[in-house]
């Protein structure tokens, strides 16, 4: 089996508010120096190995994106020793500030 | 006349349907589970507001899949009156019933509010007995309610007429400052090219009472009812008696 990651954002041009709204929130942190955020979401499915691309875009296309505002990407996942995983320790808030 | 309330879990707002529909407007109503196979036996559908499936994924997109969408499919199909409110319009949106897509509001907020909007078209069941530009008081209440279509797609919704309803001022007039959620146009409402899919962000269920500060809502109910009647009366006035 493999995991594949597909990630979802809405089209260039489409109006992102959420990415907006954390682009405001890294400016009052004093990332002065960020210049757009947007955001987007990622969905991890489990599939055979030997699924085609073709049946993933189906997927995308009919149920996991909107094909009007949203656009994907789709990762195979080489990345199970976790070396691109988050490499700040989750800490409490209250402890990094 | 019988209208069909479909029930999804996390519907919300079912409940002031089925009110408005039965104890005010006197109808029958059945309440009809998300998970049923059938609208027989009813004369109109209503999809009311929410957060049906919680929004996962998208606002109305789990929702636009559940077997009930196969038979309101269907019955639009066949020309039968669909009225879908706030989540509602959504996920007629995200079941290809209606054109378009809902993006976060503008403003990044939740929008609760009362609004005016604009008659755009009376060729739907649902607006068939109000003038063009007629200005009706409904309240809002979502977070997902900026009406977007791409460049091409909006200008054959314009083009064919099926914008509904625009947000406006008390006095009509579509302006910016009206427009609660940034929706492209002021759009509120649309319908489907033959005009029986409907669906609108303002709440009509809950300013259908003047005792809650508006019945302007209940206009949409009773020409849903006007129009149905018309219908029945020219298909089966031969056949005295039978449904």
């Amino acid at each position: 089996m493999a995991t594949v990651r597909i990630v979802i954002t809405l089209k260039p041009g489409v109006l992102d508010a959420q990415g907006q709204a954390v682009h405001q929130g890294l400016r009052a942190l004093g990332y002065e120096t960020v210049s757009g955020v947007r955001v987007g979401k990622c969905i991890e499915i489990t599939v055979p190995d030997q699924t085609a691309r073709d049946d993933i875009d189906a997927m995308c296309e009919r149920f996991l994106a909107n094909p009007l505002i949203e656009e994907w990407r789709i990762e195979r996942d080489q990345d199970r020793d976790g070396t691109g995983r988050s490499r700040v320790p989750v800490l409490p808030r209250s402890q990094g500030s | 006349m019988r209208f069909g309330i479909v029930i999804f879990p996390a519907s919300n707002c079912d409940r002031d349907c089925v009110h408005v529909l039965r104890t005010v407007l006197g109808h029958d109503v059945e309440e009809v589970w998300h998970e049923a196979g059938s609208l027989d036996g009813v004369d109109a559908v209503v999809l009311p507001g929410g957060f049906a499936y919680g929004d996962y994924l998208r606002a109305g997109a789990v929702a636009a899949r559940a077997p009930v969408m196969t038979a309101v499919r269907a019955f639009a199909r066949a020309g039968g009156p669909v009225l879908g409110v706030c989540n509602g319009f959504q996920i007629l949106l995200e079941a290809g019933l209606l054109p378009g897509a809902m993006l976060r509001n503008d403003v990044l907020r939740f929008r609760c509010t009362t609004v005016h909007v604009r008659v755009e078209s009376t060729q739907t069941p649902f607006t068939r007995s109000l003038r063009d530009g007629q200005v009706l008081r409904m309240p809002i209440a979502h977070g997902e309610g900026n009406y977007f279509a791409p460049g091409a797609m909006l200008a054959a919704i314009e083009e064919a007429g099926q914008v509904v309803f625009r947000y406006c001022d008390a006095q009509g007039r579509v302006l910016p400052d009206a427009n609660p959620n940034g929706s492209i146009r002021n759009v509120a409402g649309v319908c489907n090219p033959a005009g029986n899919v409907v669906g609108l962000m303002p709440h009509p269920e809950r300013a259908s009472e003047e005792l809650l500060g508006s019945d302007d809502g209940r206009l949409l109910f009773e020409s849903a009812v006007m129009w149905l009647e018309t219908r029945k009366r020219s298909l089966v006035t031969p056949l005295r008696g039978s449904r």
